[in-house]
């Protein structure tokens, strides 16, 4: 948060017009955009906190304008940052202010579905719930379901590797994504994975996938489909106390069950949640899990009696299950609206998002309410439990510029407290321009080098979304916060701040 | 041993130039292009480094046998769900990683690469580099762990390995159909569009065997939706995860042709056996390179007794341009397993 970004500087008038004059020599008129006002909806993307004016915005809609934007870029050396929807957390696609911003938005179609095989080849532009929405008549879906999953796009995900409420079982976009067909910064085009279950070589699907936008553009994008679940019900647990319901969530996978989704909500989160939605959740309780089984009937039947088993044993004080689809969704909808809830109650909130060992989970909840003392603010949790994922909104009111700052350092605490114990500063958000220095904490000189030279393979000018994910070590140096190992601080020869 | 000796043998080798085989048990000798260089023996390298069944995690280092990795799981109810063939005995940890291959429950369960939470690396410089983690998600830097899944050892020594690991199944029980090869392919495709508990398939010799994973009454209803003979099978599925099966025997080349599920017979001459919903097929004779490409797959020389060389079908200029590039970022001086996996790396 805050600036941790060196904002660039505006461009000069006649760069921006070689720039842009140079694209519109392929591009129609309506495609470039430079003027203030059709640039500004471009100055960010769901990280408000940081905004910056794109040089310019290129909205293509084939792949040979792509490769033609690349390669005309690359040989202006100006940089391009790829854009979705723009409903990232963590400034990936924030643009660069002597740059192209590169729109997606125009690769919206779902070019195939082949229920047979059970793939869908789309566009990057097409958003998530349309691909399951195209899917659907054909008894299909498409797994990963990040909550801004009505808005985000399938080219984004693949950006971040996005997660959602139902990872545990179901994997996360990695794990469901087959083939992509894109370019390189140079505009070279490439084909990673491939429709058969493996490609020859490296894996570069895989590095691609979460790359943030940093190794190449996405131009189309194959996904696995699954059967839809026949059947799901949900049981809501409440417990007296946080550590029982952590323990509770260990007790479920100890017993040989794995949640379709597994997710907890402090009494904070209940409260903000409630008075938004009504999903009629118990508030008394300190916390409660919300605990899905899907399939068959006879299967949903068997595994919701061994959950409700363990969760008894847990300590549980109240449960409910779900009697049909839409008190399931009822009993959802509280932790899909968790983020506008929270938006509802405070000005503004920022949200977290460290995974840690689940063990840790106690621990670690007991450092953020530590913190929220300590720094003044307000911070209910909702927590992917199944993953140990976190997701700690603190509450702030960014007209209040000592709140802001006292919202960084309170975030800054709680994910270097997730390395600590194990854990890593991003489950599922990416680290874009909002977690860079805390990368400088999780990981060493060498291992980030070899970042930079991975991002070199690819982009060896370094034009493909430059200065996001990857912190140079001198930017490190001056956060001051790399990590010392055996008493000794890597890398003495480097100039400290 | 230790990690510190491994990187100094690592250093001095780059410093010379001389060109490491990295090598565990010996079990996958076989596997990829004609191994070369000094030996750099992992096996000492060994032992469990943490294991809580309740986090779904294991970390283990490279030297490891896989049969104890996988007793310990085993004890706490719990498996590597990809069912990683050994190939023998003395197959490690580090060698079930390097070379990436995943067994009959890879069509429903996913394959290694899907479970590998984080490695330890000691790269070409012989500095020790840590990528992933040890928790489900997690998303901070390039995925280097699954980068180097199936890397065959040309990217650096993986030392240490973090996998999620899932509880093993309930119940398990296999059916036996009597079908030819198109009308196995018609149906493994139209079951693994249906929600059934189904954990492998294998087709050989117009034997259809399907294997059913999960908790008892999914299972009970998803055999008599899929009907034949309920069948003893669990030799067979050793037998093929582990190649002991007769097909796999005799001296012709074996060859690993991987292709969408959905790809119709490919029309080999020889013998072939399917698996993994019909998107794995193991072929017996020597065309199954032009076969694959028609199919828009890709075919690997998995097992043969002459020289080997291009064992993996080739790759695309650009893309050999950037494996090029990352390999010299990883091993600058090219002595780690060169040519294992391409000439060129």
């Amino acid at each position: 948060m805050g600036q941790a970004v060196p904002l660039t500087k505006p461009p000069a008038a006649s760069r921006q017009s070689e720039v842009a004059r140079a694209l519109r020599e392929f591009l129609p008129a309506r495609a470039v955009l430079f003027d203030e006002e059709d640039t500004r909806p471009y100055e960010c993307d769901g990280l408000t906190a940081y905004r910056q004016l794109p040089m310019v915005v290129a909205l293509p809609e084939t792949e040979e304008q792509v490769r033609r934007i690349l390669e005309a870029c690359a040989a202006m050396k100006v940089p391009v940052v790829p854009r979705g929807a723009g409903t990232g957390l963590s400034g990936g696609a924030l643009p660069p202010g002597d740059g192209v911003l590169l729109s997606m938005a125009k690769f919206m179609r779902v070019l195939r579905v082949d229920a047979r095989a059970r793939t869908a080849v789309v566009q990057p532009g097409v958003r998530n719930a349309a691909i399951s929405e195209a899917a659907a008549p054909l008894g299909l879906y498409y797994a990963p379901d990040p909550s801004s999953q009505i808005a985000c796009t399938i080219g984004g995900n693949v950006a971040e590797n996005s997660g959602g409420v139902h990872c545990l079982k179901y994997g996360l976009t990695v794990h469901n994504v087959l083939r992509l067909r894109g370019f390189t910064a140079s505009g070279e085009a490439v084909e990673l994975g491939s429709q058969a279950p493996d490609a020859p070589g490296y894996d570069l699907l895989a590095l691609a996938i979460g790359s943030e936008g940093m190794l190449v553009v996405v131009t189309e994008v194959t996904v696995k489909l699954l059967p839809k679940p026949q059947c799901a019900k949900v049981v809501m647990a409440s417990f007296d106390d946080v550590e029982k319901a952590g323990q509770a969530v260990a007790d479920v996978i100890a017993a040989g069950i794995i949640p379709a989704g597994l997710e907890m909500m402090d009494r904070p989160a209940t409260h903000a949640v409630e008075q938004f939605v009504g999903a009629g959740y118990d508030l008394d309780a300190a916390a409660i899990l919300l605990c899905e089984s899907d399939g068959t009937p006879e299967e949903v039947e068997d595994e919701i009696g061994r959950m409700r088993a363990v969760l008894a044993r847990a300590g549980a004080t109240r449960m409910s299950v779900s009697r049909d689809e839409a008190e399931r969704l009822r009993f959802w909808s509280g932790r899909k609206a968790a983020f506008p809830a929270a938006g509802r109650i405070s000005p503004d909130y920022y949200c977290m998002d460290g995974t840690i060992p689940r063990k840790r989970l106690g621990e670690v909840l007991k450092f953020i309410g530590a913190m929220e003392k300590k720094y003044g603010l307000r911070c209910p949790n909702v927590f992917h439990a199944g993953d140990g994922n976190l997701h700690p909104l603190i509450l702030f009111d960014a007209n209040d510029a000592d709140q802001l700052h006292r919202t960084e350092l309170f975030a800054a605490e709680v994910l270097e407290k997730c390395v600590e114990v194990g854990g890593t500063i991003t489950g599922e958000h990416g680290v874009g321009v909002e977690k860079i220095n805390q990368m400088c904490v999780q990981f060493r000189p060498d291992e980030l080098e070899l970042f930079l030279a991975v991002k070199r393979a690819f982009d060896p000018a370094m034009l493909l979304n430059p200065g996001k994910a990857v912190p140079t070590l001198a930017r490190c140096a001056e956060y001051g916060r790399m990590r010392v190992r055996g008493g000794r601080l890597p890398h003495p020869e480097l100039p400290r701040f | 041993m230790n990690l510190e000796a491994l990187q100094e043998r690592i250093r001095e080798a780059a410093a010379r130039k001389a060109p490491l085989r990295l090598r565990g048990g010996g079990s996958k000798d076989f596997y990829g292009n004609e191994p070369r260089g000094e030996l750099l023996d992992t096996r000492g390298y060994a032992g469990i480094v943490s294991y809580e069944p309740t986090e779904l995690v294991v970390t283990a280092r490279c030297g490891t046998l896989l049969a104890e990795l996988e007793r310990i799981l085993g004890q706490n109810g719990q498996c590597l769900p990809f069912e990683p063939p050994h190939f023998g005995p003395e197959a490690t940890l580090g060698g079930c990683v390097a070379t990436g291959l995943s067994g009959p429950r890879r069509a429903s369960a996913g394959a290694l690469r899907d479970f590998v939470l984080g490695v330890k690396l000691v790269d070409g410089r012989g500095r020790e580099l840590a990528f992933g983690g040890q928790v489900m998600k997690n998303v901070a830097g390039y995925d280097v762990a699954r980068l180097v899944a199936g890397s065959l050892g040309t990217l650096g020594l993986i030392a240490e390995v973090s996998l999620k690991v899932l509880p093993s199944p309930a119940c398990e029980l296999s059916l036996e159909l009597e079908v030819s090869e198109a009308a196995a392919l018609e149906r493994m495709n139209l079951w693994a569009g249906q929600p059934l508990p189904i954990s492998a398939t294998a087709w050989h010799a117009s034997r259809l065997c399907v294997r059913l994973s999960g908790a008892e009454p999914a299972v009970r209803a998803a055999a008599a939706k899929i009907g034949g003979t309920r069948v003893e099978a669990g030799q067979f599925w050793e037998g093929v995860r582990e190649h002991r099966h007769a097909f796999f025997d005799g001296p012709q080349p074996l060859w690993r042709v991987a292709v969408p599920s959905v790809c119709p017979p490919l029309g080999a001459s020889g013998d072939s056996l399917i698996e993994w919903g019909g998107a794995l097929r193991w072929l017996r004779g020597a065309e199954a390179r032009a076969l694959a490409a028609k199919a828009d797959g890709h075919a690997t020389l998995f097992r043969s007794q002459g020289k080997r060389e291009s064992v993996f079908a080739a790759l695309d200029p650009r893309v050999m341009t950037l494996h090029r590039r990352l390999k010299a970022a990883f091993d600058p001086a090219g002595i780690l397993n060169p040519g294992r996996l391409y000439a060129e790396l």
